[in-house]
Formats: structure tokens, C-alpha cells, sequence
């Protein structure tokens, strides 16, 4: 059976609300949790110490957890945090940029790779498999077509890297040295007041007609509408996908990680997505096309 | 410091190296390259054409594969490499693992330069690059500020190439999938960002429309200068504010850089565009010869002459210049 995933939160959020997310989180029969700050390094409301007691009681919990590392690396107090990750020996860590491949090579601690890592194919994944990669997590403008042959040549060459797909949740597609979020604002980005804080799952940019196209959230860009890869369970099944990543959201997300768990049982769903915030759904990435379409009959 | 210049064509090829270029950077006629455009870039012929041009006036030419193959392309991708290397180029420009493991491997006299699409922001990357695949030199993204190169440039085990004029791309570059999201392709898929075939411009009672896949990407107003539509330098609509809420359709100019670039050790200077037009190459590389010729001399009192950035204001998009994601203003 496949495994389900709780990616890395990719909003800010408050010390208490990722707590109490987390504290739920337990409960719900996901295997593997990311925990860390992956968008923005201003947003410290957890210290790295404070992820890593969290990680532990979450292990603690039966779950397995992987240290996530932050996407767009730039200064030298961003790699002092990346550090703090890469030099432990207790949890495995997700490489979002090859900063984390770097340190995480240099001290010999095996590794994961996000959805941000550029691989896109067979070569790369052998170059890291050398170096301690244990996964690797599709990029998100990448399809079922791509990944079955990559999946296929890497059977071919006797490797044994599980594949991960983000299938749930806004899509992460860039990341700036610019804040967004505080250029609406008219804000500094180095005095950006936090305000990312009060919208805990971004902030819609529409077209003038009104078209759901992208969600502001700090420094990173994601999608406008909601990608939901649950139909295509069985299609990553037969495939060999080894885990199905579900994107955190505040609100709804015990429903969604439980529809997610019957389908991968299996199981007709027994509830409509809860889905406290509204957006259209997407999945043209998985299907070879533009991501923002939707394609309602399997194609 | 050297000046590197664009080269779309021959033509363009020859303006750069007779008005000053150091070296210049092509890429072949496919999506190998990121400026996959149609009737831009070189086959066979008219890259050895080009590179005897440059060798015989002693300047260089480096070859761009810089996008990222997948399990269909890998073959086509790696002959890239071997015509890049048959062609007998000065440095072949790489972001994939995959294909510098290749050109590592099989030619490792031919220097290897980062490509901006590998995404390295660190010194570690830029090391993760160095320890596996021998690279010589990185071109940084332009999202770094000033302050940040130098962090870079400090600790950098590798030469440093920077964006010093043309487009201005916002986003770490490398691991962008706007283009893709709103089309099929991007930057690091196709070599394309917002690409031409899904653009579509209309003229409507509100006002010019120009369109990507047929998503309204900006309307413009009598009087307004209509620009292309790179998807990220729209206006778009935030919490009831129409605005450019993620960039403004502005260029990157940093000539009043070039003495902290040179103090930092910068090695070359990158202008952009392999999509414009001999005329803009020759008038772009011949100013940044101009003003590299003088901080050279003297970088102390160096200043920019007003006639420069006359000429590049002249040619830059939107008529508007910037000095971009260096210095930190809303950034």
C-alpha cells in the first residue's frame, strides 16, 4: 500500500496553530510528517530546536519525520539553520536546494529530496543515490508519463528510490528574493510586520475577469487552484509510487487526509472533500498539460 | 572583468565580438537551450561559422544547454553536448546533474560554467557543483542582493558570472513553473517562459488585451506601451487592488555596480537577450565596453556617463531601468 505524506506547511502560521496542527496530525493515518520552514527565513515563529521536540514527539507517535530544509537559500544565517538540520543524525532531511544537498553530503546523513530539487531525470537520481539519496519527490510541473519512465529505468538499473507525488494542495511554483505578500502591503520586505500571519493560507491574485490564477504567500508564488491527484490513487498504485503527499491546509485537512487514506485502502470515500477554502480544483501537470486545468475524465 | 554577450544569430554573433564582446553564449535550434524561440539560434554550420568568427578576432564562445531533460529528451540532450564539444566551443553552459555528470565525464577539458537555471544561491551549492562536477564558473540567479553576492563571492570556490543587463527575471531561476502552470511549458521543460505560440493580443472596447492560453494577463489604455506578456509582469487583481503584484514590466541595469562587482572579483558580466536584434546587441555591448574600459582604469573614480544609460534606457523594456534585485528597496 501506498504511503501518505504531510508535507511541509507552506504558510506561516502561528507557534500555537502549528502546534495544535501537529497535535491533531497525530492521529491521522498519515506515515511519513515534514516538519520545518520552507519558504520564507524571516518566519521564525519555531526555532529549529523548537521543529526538532516537535519531531521527537511525533516520532514518538509511531510517525516517521523528515526535516524539511528552506527553498531559497541566501544568506550565511540561512545555512547556520540549514546546519542545525544537516548536522543531527536523528531524522532523515528533504533537500529543497542543493545547499542542503551539500552540507547534508558533507556529514554523511542520508537524504530526501523535495518537490523543488531539479531532477528531472535517471542521471540525476543515480549522481545523488552515490551520495545517501533514499527518495525523491517528483517536481510538480512533471507527469504521469515522465514519471513512470523514470520510474521504470530506475527498476532497470536495480535502484530502490521511492518516488513521492504531491497529489493535494496548492502547488508551489516559485519562490523570489521579493516578498509579495508585503509589496501588496507597501512594506519593506525587511519590515514586513509578518503580516503573511494573517493569511493563513495565502492570499488569492486573480486575473481582471476574475480567474483564480496564483496565491501569494510571502516570498513564493503557488497555484490558484488546488491541485487533487485522488482519482489518480490507483494509476500511482499500479505505477509504483512509493508515497502520496498531501499539502497542509488549516482548515479541513483530518477529512482530506482520511479520504485520501480510504482511496489508498481501496475504498470509496464516504464524505465530500471538506474544504473550508474555496478554489477551483486542478490536475493538468499529472496529465502532460497546462497545471491549471482541470481534466475531469481520467484521460 | 569580462563582458559576455547574447547571441541569438550569426549577425548577432558578429555585432557582439566587433563592438567588444569577451565572449559571447549561443544555443542550438531546439529546446536544449533556454531561449527557444522560433528562427533563433544556431545549427551546426552557422555555430562553426560563428566560433571560427570569434577565434580568429581571439575571443571566446560559450554554448547554453541549460535545460532539463527528461527520459525522452535525455538522448537528444546529451548530443547537444557532443556537438557542443565537436564544435569545439570555449565552455559549454549546464543546469542539469544529469548532463554536466556527462560532459564531466566524457569531455572534461572543456570548461563547464553553471547555468543561472541550476539554481545555486550559496557558496555550499555553488560547492555541491565544484565537488561533483568540476565546474569553473557559476552565473548567479538575479534574486541576490548586493550584500548577498558578496556573501557568495567571499566564500565561492568557483568563478562568478553575474546578470548585468536585460530582463529581469524575479524568481529563482531554475525552479520556476509559473510558465508551465498557465501553458505547457517552461523555462526548464521547454526553455520557455510565456511562450509566443500561447499569446494572443486583442484590441477591445476596454482596451488593448494581451493574453497567455487566454488568461487575461493585461489591458491596456489609450496611451498606455503595451508590453509582452510575461506572466509575471501583468496586473492582476489582489484583495480588490489592481496592480503589478508580482513585478513591473521593468529591466535589470547595473552599470553604477561595476566597481563593487570588480572589488567583489566578479569575473564576467552577463548581459541578457539572445532573442533581440543585432542592432540591440551591438549598442548594449558596446556601452557595458565602454564603462568595463573605464572601471578597469580606474575604478576609484569611475562614474556612469550619462550617454550610457541614455542608450541603454533607449533599449530596455518599458523604456525603464533598474538596478533590480541588487539593492534592496521593497525586495
Amino acid at each position: 500500500m501506498m504511503k501518505l505524506s504531510l508535507g511541509p506547511i507552506l504558510w506561516f502560521w502561528s507557534k500555537q496553530s502549528v502546534f495544535d496542527f501537529y497535535g491533531q496530525a497525530a492521529e491521522w493515518p498519515v506515515d511519513t510528517i515534514y516538519l520545518g520552514e520552507v519558504v520564507c527565513s524571516r518566519r521564525r515563529e519555531l526555532k529549529p530546536d523548537d521543529w526538532l521536540d516537535l519531531a521527537r514527539d511525533l516520532k514518538a507517535c509511531g510517525k516517521n519525520v523528515v526535516l524539511s530544509t528552506l527553498t531559497l537559500v541566501e544568506s550565511e544565517a540561512d545555512l547556520r539553520r540549514l546546519r542545525k538540520f544537516c548536522e543531527q543524525d536523528e531524522f532523515l532531511v528533504e533537500a529543497n536546494d542543493q545547499s542542503a544537498l551539500q552540507v547534508a553530503i558533507r556529514n554523511n546523513l542520508p537524504f530526501v529530496t523535495g518537490p523543488s530539487m531539479n531532477i528531472y531525470n535517471t542521471a540525476t537520481l543515480k549522481i545523488l543515490a552515490r551520495q545517501g539519496l533514499q527518495g525523491w519527490n517528483l517536481p510538480v510541473e512533471l507527469g504521469k508519463e515522465t514519471l513512470a519512465q523514470l520510474i521504470a529505468e530506475l527498476e532497470q538499473e536495480g535502484l530502490d528510490l521511492p518516488a513521492e507525488v504531491f497529489s493535494w494542495g496548492f502547488l508551489p511554483l516559485a519562490w523570489s528574493s521579493r516578498c509579495f505578500t508585503a509589496r501588496h502591503y507597501n512594506l519593506p520586505k525587511d519590515n514586513c510586520q509578518f503580516r503573511c500571519l494573517e493569511h493563513p493560507d495565502g492570499m488569492e491574485l486573480r486575473s481582471r475577469e476574475s480567474q483564480e490564477l496564483f496565491r501569494i504567500n510571502g516570498i513564493s508564488t503557488l497555484s490558484g487552484s488546488r491541485y487533487d491527484l485522488m482519482r489518480e490513487l490507483p494509476d500511482m498504485e499500479r505505477m509504483g509510487v512509493g508515497t502520496v503527499r498531501l499539502s497542509p491546509e488549516h482548515q479541513g485537512m483530518a477529512d482530506v487526509v482520511k479520504r485520501f487514506d480510504q482511496v489508498r485502502r481501496g475504498e470509496m470515500p464516504d464524505t465530500d472533500p471538506l474544504q473550508l477554502v474555496e478554489a477551483p480544483p486542478c490536475n493538468g501537470y499529472w496529465y502532460g498539460k497546462p497545471g491549471m486545468d482541470f481534466l475531469k475524465e481520467s484521460v | 572583468m569580462e563582458l559576455v554577450c547574447p547571441a541569438g544569430s550569426l549577425p548577432a554573433l558578429k555585432k557582439a565580438i566587433d563592438h567588444g564582446a569577451d565572449a559571447v553564449y549561443i544555443g542550438f535550434r531546439d529546446s536544449t537551450n533556454a531561449r527557444q524561440f522560433a528562427g533563433l539560434n544556431f545549427n551546426d554550420k552557422r555555430a562553426s561559422e560563428g566560433i571560427d568568427y570569434a577565434h580568429a578576432r581571439g575571443k571566446r564562445v560559450f554554448c547554453a544547454i541549460n535545460t532539463y531533460p527528461q527520459p525522452d529528451g535525455w538522448q537528444q540532450w546529451k548530443a547537444a553536448v557532443d556537438r557542443a564539444a565537436g564544435l569545439g566551443v570555449d565552455a559549454i553552459i549546464l543546469a542539469d546533474m544529469g548532463l554536466l555528470d556527462y560532459a564531466a565525464n566524457k569531455y572534461p577539458h572543456i570548461p563547464r560554467h553553471l547555468s543561472v537555471q541550476g539554481s545555486a544561491t550559496s557558496h555550499e551549492a555553488l560547492s555541491f557543483y565544484k565537488d561533483n562536477f568540476d565546474i569553473r564558473r557559476a552565473v548567479l540567479p538575479r534574486v541576490l542582493s548586493l550584500d548577498q553576492v558578496r556573501g557568495v563571492a567571499k566564500h565561492s570556490p568557483v568563478e562568478l558570472e553575474v546578470f548585468a543587463f536585460g530582463s529581469l527575471c524575479i524568481m529563482a531561476e531554475g525552479r520556476c513553473y509559473l510558465s508551465s502552470y498557465l501553458t505547457d511549458e517552461s523555462p526548464n521543460t521547454r526553455g520557455a517562459c510565456s511562450p509566443a505560440k500561447a499569446v494572443r493580443w486583442q484590441e477591445t472596447p476596454d482596451g488593448l488585451e494581451s493574453r497567455l492560453n487566454e488568461v487575461l494577463i493585461d489591458r491596456y489604455g489609450p496611451g498606455e506601451s503595451a508590453g509582452y506578456p510575461t506572466l509575471c509582469k501583468g496586473r492582476f487583481e489582489v484583495e480588490g487592488s489592481v496592480y503589478h503584484a508580482i513585478e513591473e514590466p521593468v529591466s535589470l541595469n547595473t552599470l553604477d555596480l561595476l566597481p563593487e562587482l570588480k572589488e567583489l572579483g566578479i569575473s564576467a558580466v552577463k548581459i541578457e537577450g539572445r532573442q533581440r536584434s543585432p542592432a540591440y546587441i551591438a549598442d548594449v555591448a558596446g556601452t557595458w565596453r565602454q564603462a568595463l574600459d573605464r572601471v578597469s582604469a580606474n575604478s576609484q573614480h569611475f562614474s556612469v556617463e550619462p550617454a550610457w544609460n541614455h542608450t541603454l534606457a533607449g533599449l530596455s523594456e518599458g523604456g525603464l531601468t533598474t538596478i533590480g534585485a541588487y539593492h534592496r528597496k521593497w525586495k
